[in-house]
């Protein structure tokens, strides 16, 4: 066990990052974040590597998207509108196949929207949020322990898919400061070696090409077919979630990120309350667990979605139990965070109701 | 008998698809031809813009990367700092380098980066069928500005080496053109320049080339040449605009 110490979620991401061996780092301020970058701007030059404050978010991705090529670990971290930025190079970096970590912690959107915790940008981080048929490997941590190990994970499934691959936290997730252990960054030694593909190699004398342009006729349909069968293996694979109290529920709550926590929280009142509740916590967001909350429709007539943004997420839910349960949805938004007793509510509500109602409550 | 002329090692075996009277071969062999003579094949990279010249890789016979628009600045900037063993060519020309990508060129500029930008200004886009440029004259006619470029309505055409000769990270920025066999001979010897100063780390260079786009200026190649020498040369003054050594 390595040492435990008491740390402020954005650091834990940065230091996370330096254990696992990012050399190159580019980023641009943006509340929420402003700490990880200021981490970064200290930690990478202490460690000898490379830190840079970009001129702009686009100019960010895609310094990564240089480091990336010339085979270097490589990350970057932004909040929503930054992210809206970068998702040109990450659109570019899934198309040309190069690995990168980025992480958003998110505040409330649309537009400049606020600087308080959100999940709104759950929609453009599990959708590809850039344009074309592409996917980023996206966790979901709720607490500053699994922002630190996710992080070491991310650039590991980074590197295994030659993918990006992200952390979507919020402002709560990362300003908070909570103990954790400093594990020990672990090499999986089954990651495939960058030496073919990298570019500026003397050892690789014949000339490489790195490119998301595919014009002859057929080409790219060809070469978006190839990706999708290493986003199938993904999703075969890399699916991560955690359950709680499901053995005997009548209804499950499905949470993720800081709205997990609350559930939580509110599953334990609930429960003294004799209310028979479970608690579903996808952990990956993209890929996202259908099979397992699909399983959940065949145990509960009913599930409550409690989420901080109006539905995104809900939406997968709906998607992944085919019409086989009622899902519910507590949602807040910009800034708003779930309150226990207001879930604990309407879990209640939800218990009582009948018929085929659906219960939001915004 | 004794062979006098070949291709570069550094450029492949290819025949280019660019239109007749195009620049970028001329521009494409210069560099090639550099790379040779420094023996940087094996750890050049060039950067492939936006535009005509986004298969620059099917006719370098090094590693290429495909760039966004307006990002080659940023890309090039990760992967010379990414691995600084590394010699990177940032091929941009005229609406990649000073419209979509200003600001990319200018910050590069500015923390004097270790990588050269071969500038190609041919006054258009090109690729996408003869649009406006920043660096269109005024007057000049294109897809957007049909009746000519008028500077109350569209701006001033911008010389890229006079906006950003005076950022202290600027090591080496020339002007050359592609129009004449004197002009060629200098253009070159201003990327020799350029390829020395980033070699030995003084900070950011730029060789401006001046180039004609016969298709979408409308003319017949010779025609189009003769237009560069009356009209953008008159705009985009040749010659060295910075030299650190010289300062």
């Amino acid at each position: 066990m390595g040492e435990k110490v008491f740390m402020r979620g954005n650091d834990a991401i940065g230091e996370a990052a330096v254990q696992a061996g990012c050399q190159c780092y580019f980023g641009y301020p943006i509340t929420p974040q402003n700490e990880l970058t200021a981490y970064m701007s200290k930690r990478m030059i202490e460690e000898g590597r490379v830190f840079i404050q970009s001129e702009s978010e686009i100019a960010a991705v895609n310094m990564c998207f240089g480091a990336a090529a010339v085979g270097q670990r490589t990350m970057t971290s932004s909040s929503g509108p930054g992210i809206s930025l970068k998702q040109e190079g990450i659109s570019y970096m899934a198309g040309a196949e190069l690995p990168m970590f980025f992480v958003n912690v998110m505040r409330g959107g649309p537009g400049l929207g606020n600087i308080a915790p959100a999940q709104s940008d759950y929609f453009q981080c599990t959708r590809g949020g850039g344009h074309g048929d592409y996917r980023v490997i996206c966790y979901a941590p709720s607490n500053v322990q699994e922002l630190y190990d996710y992080t070491m994970l991310g650039f590991d499934v980074a590197d295994r898919y030659r993918n990006p691959s992200m952390i979507a936290a919020d402002g709560i997730l990362g300003q908070m400061m909570e103990p954790l252990v400093l594990n020990e960054y672990k090499d999986p030694g089954d990651l495939p070696t960058k030496q073919p593909w990298r570019l500026g190699d003397p050892s690789t004398p014949e000339p490489i090409w790195i490119t998301s342009v595919h014009l002859g006729e057929g080409k790219l349909e060809e070469h978006n077919l190839e990706l999708q069968k290493k986003y199938d293996a993904i999703e075969r694979d890399e699916v991560r979630y955690e359950e709680t109290m499901l053995d005997d529920a009548e209804i499950v709550m499905v949470a993720y990120g800081t709205a997990a926590r609350v559930a939580k929280t509110a599953l334990a009142v609930a429960r003294e309350e004799g209310i028979k509740v479970g608690l579903f916590r996808p952990i990956t967001i993209w890929p996202y667990p259908y099979q397992q909350v699909r399983d959940l429709a065949d145990r509960v007539e009913n599930l409550l979605v409690v989420e901080m943004s109006l539905g995104q997420m809900w939406e997968d839910v709906r998607l992944a139990v085919e019409g086989n349960a009622r899902v519910h949805l507590h949602g807040r938004t910009a800034g708003g965070v779930p309150v226990v007793t207001e879930v604990v509510e309407h879990l209640k509500k939800v218990m009582a109701s009948k018929g085929d109602e659906i219960i939001r409550n915004f | 008998m004794e062979k006098v002329f070949t291709k570069p090692e550094a450029m492949k075996p290819e025949q280019t698809l660019y239109c007749p009277g195009c620049g970028h071969g001329t521009a494409h062999r210069m560099v090639a031809e550099l790379v040779d003579e420094f023996g940087l094949r094996e750890r050049a990279i060039g950067i492939a813009p936006v535009g005509c010249s986004v298969f620059a890789d099917r006719y370098w016979n090094f590693d290429v990367i495909s760039a966004a628009h307006g990002r080659a600045p940023a890309v090039a900037t990760g992967m010379k700092r990414g691995n600084p063993d590394s010699f990177v060519i940032c091929y941009q020309g005229d609406g990649d380098l000073a419209a979509i990508g200003t600001a990319e060129t200018i910050h590069a500029a500015n923390r004097g980066e270790h990588f050269v930008t071969i500038f190609v200004n041919n006054a258009i886009y090109g690729m996408t069928g003869g649009q406006m440029a920043p660096t269109t004259l005024c007057g000049q006619r294109s897809q957007t500005c049909q009746l000519g470029r008028d500077p109350d309505i569209m701006g001033h055409p911008i010389r890229v080496c006079e906006l950003v000769r005076d950022l202290p990270g600027v090591a080496y920025l020339a002007r050359g053109a592609v129009d004449s066999p004197k002009n060629v001979i200098q253009t070159k010897k201003h990327m020799k320049k350029a390829f020395q100063t980033a070699i030995d780390g003084k900070g950011w260079s730029l060789v401006e080339v001046v180039s004609p786009c016969p298709t979408n200026w409308g003319m017949a190649p010779q025609k189009a040449l003769q237009w560069l020498r009356e009209n953008l040369l008159e705009h985009y003054e040749l010659g060295v605009f910075r030299d650190c050594e010289a300062e």
